[in-house]
């Protein structure tokens, strides 16, 4: 996502000027995004440009306030009705890790999946705390952007779960001392795609 | 440091010779008041087998297991019993209520079978009914209750009276996530309320409710899951 649906669907709430539209934007997303005013202005600067906002007359303070046009609001429709794709995320560099922490000579793979495992399990505990004090009814867009830190940490902990218990299954399949030149994801044996 | 729970070297073997089990192979665990541990772990790794061992359903090949400084090992039958009547409380997955008792018979039931009379016994379950927010339900069998209030009176009941340990084994296990978490919530805040308390669960989320993680594998503990030194890098460092 970039920030500018984040500005647009803030406008869709009403006039703002640039400071407060950095506030309301740090206010929704708990924090977990922080923005620099830099970034607000040249992302409003686009946006005017593009004909999905316009600046308003400066007020008595010298802000200059800012509202969405109607291709704004169409755009912002389009973006909440749209699916976020996969695609354009980034490469799980866990997976790659554990991959070649398999076919990588001298590598517990075990202790991989551990560590990985002790360090996604306490970020699950920062959030849950961070959780545990939000409590207010208002607080519930800031909870739900928690909450999917969480489930995606959890995520990666049952992957890790599944990581080890395949290891424990299929263990012995890939010695310690594979050869170095195996590939990460082996090719299917011809019986394999017969099947 | 000592604790209200202590494990010390504890190993648990199920049979000798080639074909011995060693559910628990050598644990050290404290959990002090106000302190919630969570034991997370693969099935077979020793999980249940510690909780057991906690609450002095089972006996330790090795190793000495304390409960408020008691040792359960050398403790005899009877004074084992009593104190797993007062200071002991175990919240399971389900078959955690009787169900021709009402909810404030069932958490009044520990107190009552240590000799605490009917009035006073009633008294005291009434308010730790209260504490839950389930005030008013006492008079409800489990089957008028749901899930989550059912969890909520077993909390009760757990920590009724003097009773400060509470060992719970998967206890959101057949829980929606909101009424899962609310469970959560209010063993986390029992806990802050200075009881201790262990968590066995699979679930890494429910985990992360706890103070302490502790990994389970083989027998023995792997790793200790703790507070951060950084909490906040969490928030601003993995955006895009």
């Amino acid at each position: 996502m970039s920030v500018r649906y984040g500005l647009l669907a803030l406008l869709e709430r009403g006039t703002m000027y640039g400071y407060q539209l950095r506030v309301a934007f740090e206010e929704s997303t708990g924090g977990t995004w922080p923005l620099n005013i830099g970034q607000v202005y040249t992302t409003l600067s686009r946006l005017e440009r593009d004909g999905l906002v316009e600046a308003l007359p400066e007020n008595d303070g010298g802000q200059r306030p800012y509202q969405i046009t109607g291709s704004g609001r169409a755009d912002l429709a389009e973006w909440f009705a749209t699916p976020v794709s996969r695609a354009d995320r980034p490469r799980d560099e866990l997976a790659i890790k554990l991959a070649l922490a398999l076919t990588t000579p001298g590598v517990d793979v075990r202790a991989v999946v551990q560590t990985q495992r002790t360090a996604t399990v306490r970020t699950l505990q920062e959030y849950t705390r961070l959780k545990a004090r939000s409590d207010a009814p208002g607080d519930l867009s800031w909870r739900l952007v928690l909450d999917a830190m969480l489930f995606q940490a959890e995520a990666e902990v049952r992957w890790l779960d599944h990581c080890e218990a395949s290891l424990v299954r299929y263990g012995a399949a890939v010695p310690p001392s594979a050869s170095p030149a195996k590939p990460a994801v082996p090719a299917p044996t011809p019986k394999e795609v017969a099947r | 440091m000592s604790g209200i729970l202590e494990l010390r070297d504890v190993h648990r073997t199920h049979g000798s010779g080639e074909t011995a089990v060693h559910a628990l192979a050598g644990v050290t665990l404290t959990v002090g008041a106000g302190e919630l541990v969570a034991v997370m772990g693969p099935s077979g790794s020793g999980k249940s087998t510690l909780l057991n061992l906690a609450g002095g359903l089972d006996r330790p090949t090795e190793g000495e297991v304390f409960v408020d400084g008691t040792a359960l090992g050398s403790a005899s039958r009877r004074a084992l019993a009593a104190l797993r009547r007062r200071r002991i409380g175990y919240v399971f997955q389900d078959l955690n209520l009787l169900s021709s008792l009402t909810a404030a018979e069932n958490v009044a039931l520990p107190l009552e079978l240590d000799g605490t009379g009917v009035g006073r016994a009633r008294r005291l379950a009434l308010a730790a009914l209260s504490e839950v927010d389930l005030d008013g339900y006492g008079g409800r069998f489990p089957d008028e209750l749901s899930g989550g209030q059912q969890q909520r009176v077993a909390i009760a009941r757990a920590l009724v009276g003097e009773r400060h340990l509470v060992l719970a084994d998967e206890p959101t296990g057949a829980l929606d996530s909101h009424t899962g978490e609310a469970v959560l919530r209010l063993l986390r805040s029992k806990v802050d309320g200075g009881a201790a308390g262990v968590l066995v669960t699979h679930d890494a989320r429910h985990a992360a409710w706890a103070d302490r993680v502790v990994f389970l594998r083989d027998g023995v503990i792997v790793d200790t899951s703790g507070p951060l030194d950084q909490p906040d890098e969490l928030l601003t460092g993995g955006t895009r």
